[in-house]
């Protein structure tokens, strides 16, 4: 097959693009040249260039750059400063594959005659009963990658590769240590790949985008406790940063509304919920969907590396079921809207979506 | 190795990158190995193996200066182009009190210089004149952009002009600019501004000799007409002074510092030599090729347009001939609609075809062209912008490979609108 892998210049893709090229496959590799502002992390300093094109130097296959900077802005960047301004606690990861690397990038990939994209996430490709491609968890979970790339349909999936989901991390870094790969040692890659820890990190990234507004604490009765500076940047659940520390027993962010400057906190059993609307759903195919709508058993993750909560009851809104409720087993916190959730049956991924205000 | 040299098992491959870089000449490669090996000694040195070094630098500078119309002691040798068009900015632009940070007057530039002028410029908070849709200078503007700051001056607001630079040839789109009527326009309306010319993509096109009249300060690179890579040099006529960026030793009459690059002077002494005697029969020759490519493109690729020529002239027919004159003979530049550089470029390596889009920055990665945009070329249509460059080498089987695969490779994206 002809492969274009994406190389992040960190150690998972590096080792991705030498399974594949071991494997017999023709593979050329390439780095998405996404934001160029400063930034101290992520898949898009020209240092991580150099090291995903020394890698494919070593690996002795070809490597390109692609410049996707304005769809980056327009998909990723933009929405991201926009939910926050609208109170939202948006995931830019997932956006970036949904958008670019698993649209963009998988397009143009097919454009330019591949037969697939490949990536390093820490996830695998396996066959749900119908034979049909399904994400599924990889086999080091607490690496696992499943939840950022719930949005891949099936169709999409028949083009994907995933090579090192079968792997630990410790067995990824001991490949790449074995190919004297200079990436080897690398840390991983944590925090939003623009936004710069030097440069101010998050408030000040969005405060040079949007106004950001002080706010008001206010009790779920209604009563004025303190204030925070930047409504904006506050995400329900948040305890810390509100400033009532020592106050009696924790608080915690119970609802944010940005319009009215005011955030209501309380104690964490007020954060209690049965259950959460989501939208935006996509489902890997449409047997996904059948197999919920005929009650299956799933459980639900609720952030990139959560454990899997129990859910007792799925329903379907719309034909498309891009609107769905599901319904605790047991009451759980919160999610905060603009979050994703992703539904699971054992580990495989049917689906996911984002959270809904109230 | 993944270069397969043209020929080899039936494979033609179509080098059409020349204004990036071109291969050297080989009577240029022969001519700086011995001061690789034998002839090493260090110009600047007291013995006799040092002055044959520095024989061969004199003599090297005699012959350029010639070439480039100008005096010995005008040349000042670089390590290419960016650093020569640095210093011409920069160093022409200083005041002698402080000689780091204040600018002894307003520098002022073309909007489709390259980034080593148009960026320095920027930094010294200097001005930028458009072009029209060919690229030419805007004289009108430059015309109130000098009269402006001369106002500005007499009225004691401002220091005036202190250097005006617009390049010879432009690197993406070919436009060879006016420089003689923008010569008098300067002399005219800024007397005390010194004009600066980045000629690094001229040397093959134009007499320099002829332009060097014109201009007080002129630089080429002479990896752009078969030198070596990491030499250039920068004319300073006597009606320029410069301060040096980079001071040490004192070579180079003190305004460049730094054991000079001997091999590479003296190759690109050879180069030039041989750039300059077939530059009639090469501009003629490659005129030719480059009509070719862009007529075989124009017919053949639907959506193209060639940039810079009047929207108004479809293909060119035999009697209706797109005028040319006016850019490079080297230099072909179109953008396709639906189509984007990068992914086109892919496809080209395939099939052995070496080309480029715009400029490219130090990842790799393509940037928007500020050529383009100064030319007015709408933004969508520029993400298709594909440029082929010929160059002493270049045959006519590669033109015909390249007329052979663009098409195919550019249906083959439109059909996924890549």
């Amino acid at each position: 097959m002809q492969v274009l892998v994406a190389m992040s210049g960190g150690v998972d893709s590096s080792v991705a693009a030498a399974m594949l090229r071991d494997e017999g496959h023709e593979v050329v590799g390439v780095t998405l040249k996404l934001w160029g502002g400063d930034s101290d992390s992520g898949c898009c300093s020209v240092s991580d260039v150099d090291d995903a094109r020394r890698v494919a130097q070593q690996l002795d296959i070809e490597h390109l750059v692609f410049n996707f900077g304005d769809d980056f802005m327009a998909d990723v960047v933009g929405p991201y400063v926009a939910d926050h301004a609208a109170g939202l606690t948006p995931n830019p990861c997932i956006e970036c594959n949904r958008h670019l690397k698993f649209d963009r990038l998988l397009v143009r990939a097919e454009a330019l005659g591949f037969d697939a994209v490949a990536t390093g996430h820490h996830a695998r490709i396996t066959a749900a009963p119908t034979g049909a491609p399904r994400i599924t968890r990889g086999v080091d979970p607490a690496k696992d990658q499943s939840y950022v790339l719930h949005m891949l349909t099936a169709e999409q999936l028949a083009r994907v590769l995933l090579p090192i989901g079968g792997l630990t991390k410790a067995e990824v870094r001991a490949r790449a240590e074995a190919l004297s790969l200079r990436t080897a040692g690398k840390p991983d890659s944590q925090d939003v790949c623009f936004i710069s820890h030097a440069g101010g990190g998050r408030s000040r990234f969005l405060g040079d985008r949007i106004e950001l507004r002080p706010g008001r604490l206010v009790s779920s009765s209604g009563e004025d406790v303190g204030s925070v500076e930047s409504v904006q940047l506050v995400t329900i659940g948040q305890r810390r940063g509100l400033g009532l520390a020592g106050d009696g027993s924790p608080r915690y962010a119970l609802d944010v509304d940005v319009d009215a400057g005011t955030v209501t906190v309380g104690h964490a059993d007020e954060l209690l919920v049965d259950g959460e609307r989501i939208g935006s759903f996509t489902w890997v195919d449409a047997e996904a969907r059948a197999q919920v709508q005929s009650g299956r058993t799933v459980t639900a993750q609720v952030s990139a590396h959560g454990e899997p909560l129990d859910v007792s009851a799925v329903q379907l809104h719309d034909p498309g079921a891009a609107t769905i409720s599901l319904t605790w087993a047991q009451q759980q916190r919160r999610i905060a809207p603009g979050q994703s959730i992703v539904l699971f049956d054992g580990a495989q991924v049917l689906g996911g979506g984002m959270v809904l205000r109230r | 190795m993944r270069r397969r040299p043209t020929g080899t098992l039936g494979i033609v491959s179509a080098y059409l990158d020349h204004a990036a870089t071109g291969p050297m000449r080989p009577d240029a490669v022969e001519a700086m190995l011995p001061f690789l090996t034998d002839r090493y000694a260090n110009p600047s040195g007291a013995h006799r193996w040092a002055r044959d070094a520095r024989r061969a630098i004199d003599e090297a500078r005699e012959e350029l200066a010639e070439l480039l119309g100008a005096l010995p002691g005008d040349i000042v040798y670089t390590s290419g182009g960016t650093e020569a068009d640095n210093l011409a900015v920069f160093a022409a632009s200083r005041a002698g009190a402080d000689p780091v940070t204040v600018s002894a007057g307003v520098v002022v530039c073309s909007a489709i210089e390259h980034h080593a002028v148009l960026d320095p410029v920027e930094q010294l908070g200097g001005r930028v004149v458009g072009v029209d849709a060919t690229g030419r200078l805007d004289t009108e503007e430059l015309v109130e952009v000098l009269t402006a700051e001369a106002a500005r001056r007499e009225a004691g607001e401002g220091p005036g002009v202190r250097l005006v630079s617009v390049m010879a040839v432009n690197n993406e789109i070919g436009t060879l600019q006016p420089l003689d009527r923008i010569a008098k326009l300067v002399r005219r309306h800024a007397p005390d501004a010194v004009l600066h010319t980045d000629a690094v993509q001229a040397f093959c096109w134009t007499d320099l000799a002829h332009v060097a009249r014109n201009v007080d300060l002129l630089n080429v690179s002479a990896h752009k007409f078969g030198g070596p890579k990491g030499v250039g040099a920068l004319v300073v006529r006597p009606s320029a002074a410069v301060r040096p960026l980079q001071v040490g030793g004192g070579q180079e009459r003190g305004r460049r510092s730094g054991t000079q690059n001997v091999a590479g002077i003296v190759a690109m002494t050879v180069a030039a030599r041989l750039a300059a005697a077939d530059r009639e029969a090469e501009i003629a020759r490659l005129g030719a090729l480059r009509d070719r490519l862009l007529d075989g493109l124009l017919a053949t690729v639907p959506d193209i347009v060639e940039t810079t020529a009047p929207a108004a002239v479809p293909a060119a027919g035999p009697d209706r001939a797109i005028d040319r004159s006016g850019r490079a003979a080297g230099i072909a530049h179109v953008c396709i609609a639906g189509v984007e550089s990068e992914a086109l470029l892919f496809l080209l390596e395939r099939a052995e075809v070496f080309a480029s889009a715009a400029s490219s920055c130090s990842s790799g990665a393509m940037e928007p062209s500020h050529v383009l945009a100064a030319i007015g070329v709408d933004p969508a249509l520029a993400r298709g912008s594909l440029r082929l460059s010929l160059g002493w080498t270049t045959t006519a089987a590669e033109i015909d490979h390249a007329l052979a695969v663009i098409p195919g490779a550019v249906a083959q994206l439109r059909r996924f609108n890549v």
